[in-house]
């Protein structure tokens, strides 16, 4: 590979890697709310929800990681190693390249947590995580300031979409009926047997297929 | 020896997570809260289903979940 090549390689993966870990935060702080409501979504189980939840988060910050990395090594991008720690000192862009380095921050900080979630507690960990909702905004801010696809029609329309589905949730998480379990009576959980594993589908037609034990 | 899953009643929220990885022992109530599957409300948690227990523990949204040997 000649060197004009590596370039063009390094310069698409970094805007590739950024672009799908956009969606994949927008996936997760959608799921994030879905998950806080006790209600179901699209016949999800809350434990694939979480599931889903903590897969997205990870993976995109594993894409971040990439990202940033592929950037630093792009002589195009002529990203310094200060900008991936401290916002708003770059040459370039200042504040929207600024936006990003101010989303990694938080984003590390919220991973972190998550992953000590028992050694720090319950409260500061839910309270750290409240940061997800600066750190959406700061980084769809990132992504179309810095990101030199936005203005093609396939970035608006995915960013687009992004927003709309945030906003959408956000406005449900806001409402009055948000975070009310539905009720449920007996009877119809008996003919909905819920109540099986999720993880283990395997097992599903064993316990299905036991005598009813309620 | 016996495992059994400790609910901390003043955390749990009724996500469920514990209800669908642990059905063998718990059900949920009308407001979706985990309740014992067979009226034993010490949880005693049979040998193949610990390791979903545990998973239960971890992931639990609200820290609520503890597994206590006796
Ligand atoms: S997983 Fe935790 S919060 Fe959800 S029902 Fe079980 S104990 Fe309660």
């Amino acid at each position: 590979m000649t060197s004009t090549q590596l370039d063009a390689a390094l310069w698409a993966l970094g805007r590739g890697t950024g672009v799908v870990a956009l969606v994949l935060l927008t996936i997760s702080i959608c799921l994030g709310i879905v998950t806080r409501s006790r209600q179901r979504f699209a016949g999800l189980p809350q434990y694939g929800l979480t599931a889903i939840h903590k897969t997205a988060s990870l993976t995109a910050t594993a894409l971040i990681v990439v990202h940033v990395t592929t950037l630093l090594l792009d002589p195009k991008a002529q990203l310094r190693l200060v900008d991936t720690v401290v916002p708003f000192t770059s040459t370039w862009r200042p504040l929207w390249l600024g936006l990003g380095t101010l989303g990694i921050d938080l984003l590390l900080l919220v991973v972190t947590t998550s992953l000590l979630r028992k050694r720090i507690g319950h409260r500061t960990f839910r309270l750290v995580h409240w940061a997800t909702y600066l750190l959406w905004p700061v980084a769809l801010a990132h992504a179309l300031g810095t990101g030199t696809d936005a203005g093609t029609w396939w970035m608006d329309a995915l960013a687009a979409s992004c927003v709309a589905s945030v906003l959408a949730m956000a406005w449900w998480r806001l409402g009055p009926a948000f975070g009310t379990p539905i009720r449920t009576s007996a009877a119809d959980r008996l003919q909905h047997p819920e109540a099986l594993r999720t993880a283990d589908l395997g097992r599903r037609v064993a316990l299905v297929g036991q005598p009813a034990r309620e | 020896m016996n495992t059994r899953l400790l609910i901390d009643w003043t955390r749990c929220e009724a996500r469920g997570l514990c209800i669908e990885l642990v059905p063998e022992v718990l059900t949920a109530d009308d407001w979706g809260y985990p309740l014992s599957r067979h009226g034993d409300v010490t949880l005693p948690i049979p040998a193949p289903a610990i390791r979903y227990a545990e998973e239960a523990v971890r992931e639990c949204p609200r820290l609520a979940l503890r597994l206590i040997e006796d």
